[in-house]
């Protein structure tokens, strides 16, 4: 396939450079096989990668895991991805960011911190996350703001923290966050085992939308709002991450390379790794990259479809997981001869109570 | 649309970076969740915007090297659009 079309240069790296967290969010978009801490890239390999990314074209890398503060090598990764030229963006849970941790990532050249956030209340909070986590990122937030970087935020909203969405965009703002990244979960890895607790009902999820419309005007001065929707009740897919093997990489933990971060649970494909090829190779030539470029490779209804071009078919991740074919359409599509798959999951949560008790998650990592 | 005055000095809002790109020879802008390839007078303009050089400087500059008079406009034009989408701070 390549040669024939034109092969674009990756912007993105998302560097996940570690599957070890202190949280266990019941959403978290790791794959259900977290990578141990023995299977991960040493601190040479990273530097490769990171070195061979910025020769590649890629301009902007975003460290995240798992928790990336985990990684003590983390400033010393920050300061060679500066040296390559690229921009640093550390997505993070906060936990452990130290001001003596914060002085360090920011002389390495940090240049902006995204911290996540479950739900208004600390209460609620600490029981999505599974550990007391609600007070220790007030800090980090309060510290990240003092160190003079851009604090930007995000939260995932789901069954049990939508009705909170004009309170947590409350909270952003108090904790001086510029941006909110509010992000409808996406139902892969954990989100999927845990879908039946985390989907919201149709009404539960327009209350909350124009929650969100009434906060963006309140606070349109204040904070940059971000409303990443929820596919499963949209008429087409989102875009596949702009087009498979596109604009961006991801990197993972032990070295796998990936079109985006959830796509290791794509079995039919395997994964070239970084410890055995050249970033640049597997980017132009791997077969795992190439297999969802351009259109040629898209059954129908994708392949007549006059949307192909728009979404991609939709995402491949999504179609893998919920019809056991990667190629097929996303079944979010209601074109899709398997568009059953989402409308079954939205009625077996239709009559759920909001005031139901609490619901049992299965904690990532746990 | 920003008002421009020809006193202000403009600079890349942080936490913005410019990139020469030697993979795509272009110039970039990267913004934290976002890459934008620009053209070569965007990114002539942009790399101008220091918070140093006034606007006037910056279109005495631009015309120099380009060896054109009366782009002043479109400089500004662009220098407004550029603080309309946040990727600058108009300074005096």
């Amino acid at each position: 396939m390549v040669g024939t079309m034109q092969l674009d240069l990756p912007y993105a790296l998302t560097a996940e450079v570690t599957h070890r967290c202190p949280l266990h969010c019941p959403y978290c978009s790791n794959p259900i096989e977290l990578r141990q801490r023995e299977n991960e890239l040493s601190t040479d390999e990273w530097l490769s990668v990171l070195t061979q990314a910025g020769d590649l074209g890629v301009a902007q890398v975003h460290f995240t895991g798992g928790e990336p503060l985990l990684r003590q090598d983390l400033e010393v990764l920050v300061h060679c991805a500066r040296e390559a030229e690229l921009y640093v963006n550390l997505i993070t849970s906060g936990i452990g960011l130290t001001e003596e941790r914060l002085r360090q990532l920011s002389e390495a050249g940090i240049n902006s911190v995204q911290l996540s956030v479950q739900a208004s209340s600390a209460k609620l909070a600490d029981s999505i996350a599974g550990f007391n986590s609600h007070e220790l990122k007030r800090q980090a937030a309060q510290r990240i703001r003092a160190s003079g970087l851009p604090l930007h935020m995000n939260v995932v909203l789901h069954r049990a923290n939508l009705h909170q969405i004009e309170e947590i965009i409350e909270l952003c703002v108090e904790w001086g966050a510029q941006r909110l990244e509010l992000a409808n979960a996406q139902y892969y890895g954990w989100a999927l085992r845990n879908v039946q607790q985390l989907l919201p009902r149709r009404e539960q999820l327009q209350e909350a939308e124009a929650a969100y419309v009434r906060a963006r005007e309140r606070f349109r001065n204040q904070i940059e709002l971000l409303w990443i929707l929820p596919d499963y009740y949209e008429e087409f897919p989102k875009p596949c991450i702009g087009g498979w093997g596109r604009l961006s990489l991801t990197v993972a933990p032990d070295g796998r390379v990936l079109p985006c971060t959830a796509a290791s649970e794509i079995r039919s494909l395997s994964f070239e790794n970084v410890k055995e090829r050249e970033l640049s190779w597997i980017w132009k030539h791997s077969p795992s990259f190439n297999a969802f470029r351009g259109s040629d490779w898209m059954p129908e209804p994708c392949k007549s479809c006059e949307r192909r071009e728009l979404d991609y078919g939709g995402c491949r991740c999504q179609a893998f997981l919920l019809t056991g074919d990667a190629r097929t359409a996303d079944p979010v599509c209601k074109w899709s001869p398997h568009r059953y798959a989402i409308t079954d999951r939205i009625r077996s949560i239709e009559n759920i109570d909001d005031h139901a008790p609490a619901p049992v998650y299965s904690y990532r990592g746990r | 649309m920003s008002a421009v005055k020809l006193s202000d000095r403009p600079s890349l809002r942080s936490p913005g970076l410019m990139k020469y790109d030697k993979a795509r020879q272009t110039e970039l802008l990267l913004l934290p969740e976002r890459v934008v390839e620009l053209n070569d007078t965007a990114g002539a303009i942009l790399r101008l915007c220091d918070g140093q050089r006034t606007v006037t400087q910056l279109i005495e500059e631009l015309e120099t090297v380009y060896v054109q008079t009366g782009l002043g406009d479109d400089i500004v034009a662009f220098i407004s659009s550029a603080a309309e989408r946040g990727w600058l701070e108009l300074c005096n």
